[in-house]
């Protein structure tokens, strides 16, 4: 229900700070991602304000046409998209079966998989490391393909189980009495009605996905095979030469889109998220 | 008839839901259980960046790393920086959560600023408090500079003095958690039957009081779990370390993720490098059985 006047004052009052101080260094990223370099570096000038040669998108065409960041967010969103589909071939079924089909066996292992997510990257990747190098892997895309889903599929399975748990049976009981056999019925029954809460999963996959950091640093050293979560900081920053105008802007290209994804399906999340072995 | 007989098999839910769970059990067996047994096994031997084999040298990685300063430093780092981040996350995402759950004007906007930090991809964020606490351009200091709360000859160094490194880390952590645990704890007060607050105003339960005895015990279970993925997520994390200090000045903000990478990675001894990340399993182990249970017995009272 509506607040009246006075509590809709109340939460602004609570609210406003945190996103205030949630939300500066964006407003910081853009503000500085505007700016010449005259301007950037005079430390006489308010750096709140504009001055000389300000705003300007020179810092953008800088970006796209002397860096490879673009080729980067292009390596991103490939390891992402392949990612997904894995995570999507894996966990669609195993979500399924365990919200549905099995019981004990089924709550005992949705928090086996619970605690696999929990296990960081920091205690697999010397061991990785070594694997992908054995395997010729080194400084290619397929050494991240190959390895996010380590984390994707408990992360999705999780997710999943929460969403397939909040369908009613009877519907999919109804399709088997009608002659559909139990597979028919999970892909033209169960998956489509599921299709927002799988799009929530696809979402969430490629931000983990994007947001990977210690794999990215530890398995990539050739600039062409670079993403940009690890790109940016390790190309664009040379010795004690800072693009800070450059670098703000690419921070920020990749988070605003990801923010209002976020965003819109946050209500989505969080019911799959809780949905899952908490109930 | 083969085919017949398979469709037979899979209609049977004893055959069909292990055939559905196999390849992610298979998956996370091979990425995850693996690795975790070849660390061990590696953080038991010398074995070097060259080679995954080496000679068994039983717990030798673990003393000597034990009594490595270096090591005690990031030990005692990542315990106290994970501890103090996950206290102001918790603090703020229950005030948070406590407001972003009505359905307020602007509420979208409002999320959607909260939210930011958790979207934007954390390597990439870091980045940004890089130039904020910049040496020479902080937008911090000339804030305090032009409040005269800092000297402006000799501004703080967020970022070259041990202190204040540890600060600035734990800052970044606790900015970047914040909205995951709201969002969590949002989903925990969400749960709460509406028959539940409906029975507390019968009772004459309002305000505090409600608070006290009926909204906070019952979200206590969700507040454990984001608890947990806060302690884990800090605790692991390399990202804000390695772009804001790299374990400088003088390894005084080194963090056990950091200290691994730079033993096994680039220092080129893999087993000292497995044995320092390993230090971390039975801690988490611990922490994480410990707040599953909580979680339960909470639930269950």
């Amino acid at each position: 229900m509506p607040l009246r006047r006075r509590d809709n004052m109340l939460t602004w009052l609570v609210v406003g700070p945190f996103a205030i101080v949630l939300a500066f260094p964006f407003y910081w990223m853009l503000q500085t991602s505007l700016k010449s370099e005259l301007d950037l570096y005079n430390t006489e000038n308010n750096p709140f304000a504009f001055g000389e040669g300000s705003p300007t998108l020179d810092n953008y065409r800088f970006l796209f046409s002397d860096t490879q960041y673009a080729h980067w967010l292009l390596n991103t969103v490939l390891v992402g998209l392949a990612v997904v589909a894995i995570t999507l071939a894996v966990s669609l079924p195993a979500g399924y079966a365990l919200a549905r089909l099995s019981g004990r066996w089924g709550q005992t292992l949705g928090v086996g998989l619970f605690l696999v997510y929990l296990v960081p990257p920091t205690l697999l990747f010397l061991p990785l490391s070594r694997v992908v190098a054995e395997v010729g892997l080194q400084d290619r895309l397929a050494a991240l393909i190959l390895v996010y889903p380590g984390f994707t599929i408990p992360f999705a399975t999780w997710l999943l189980m929460g969403f397939f748990k909040s369908i009613p049976r009877e519907l999919e009981d109804a399709a088997v009495v009608d002659g559909a056999s139990r597979l028919r019925t999970l892909v033209w029954i169960v998956f489509p009605i599921s299709l927002p809460g799988i799009l929530t999963v696809v979402i969430f996959t490629f931000s983990l996905c994007v947001n990977e950091f210690i794999y990215a640093i530890a398995f990539i050293t050739s600039s062409d095979s670079k993403v940009v979560s690890t790109g940016i900081y390790t190309e664009l920053i040379r010795g004690d030469v800072f693009y800070w105008g450059a670098l703000m802007a690419a921070t920020l290209i990749p988070a605003v889109p990801l923010a209002l994804l976020y965003n819109t399906f946050l209500d989505r999340f969080i019911a799959g998220f809780t949905g899952g072995a908490f109930r | 008839m083969p085919r017949r007989r398979r469709r037979d098999l899979l209609e049977q839910r004893r055959f069909l839901a292990p055939a559905l769970i196999a390849p992610a059990v298979v998956f996370v067996g091979l990425l995850v259980g693996a690795p975790l047994i070849l660390s061990v096994y590696l953080s038991l031997t010398n074995a070097t960046a060259g080679s995954l084999t080496g000679g068994f040298v039983g717990f030798d990685n673990y003393t000597s790393q034990w009594s490595d300063p270096n090591f005690r430093t990031a030990f005692r780092n990542t315990i106290v920086f994970t501890l103090v981040a996950n206290a102001i996350v918790v603090l703020g995402a229950s005030v948070l959560a406590h407001f972003l759950i009505r359905e307020f004007r602007g509420r979208w906007l409002m999320r959607f600023l909260v939210l930011l930090p958790w979207a934007a991809p954390v390597a990439l964020s870091t980045i940004g408090f890089l130039w904020i606490f910049d040496s020479l351009f902080s937008v911090v200091n000339w804030t305090l500079k032009e409040l005269s709360l800092v000297d402006r000859f000799n501004p703080p160094q967020w970022l070259g003095e041990p202190n204040k490194a540890l600060a600035a880390i734990t800052t970044v952590h606790a900015w970047r958690l914040l909205p995951f645990a709201t969002v969590i704890m949002i989903a925990g007060l969400a749960s709460i039957p509406k028959e539940v607050n409906d029975a507390a105003k019968v009772d004459g339960a309002t305000g505090l009081k409600k608070l006290w005895f009926v909204t906070l015990p019952l979200q206590l279970p969700i507040a454990t779990i984001a608890v947990l993925f806060g302690i884990v997520f800090t605790a692991t994390d390399m990202a804000v370390v390695y772009i804001l200090t790299r374990g400088g000045p003088f390894n005084s903000t080194q963090m056990l993720p950091m200290w691994a990478f730079q033993t096994g990675i680039q220092g080129g001894s893999l087993g000292e490098g497995a044995a320092v990340a390993l230090f971390l399993l039975p801690v988490l182990a611990i922490v994480t059985v410990l707040m599953l249970l909580f979680a339960r017995r909470v639930e269950v009272t």
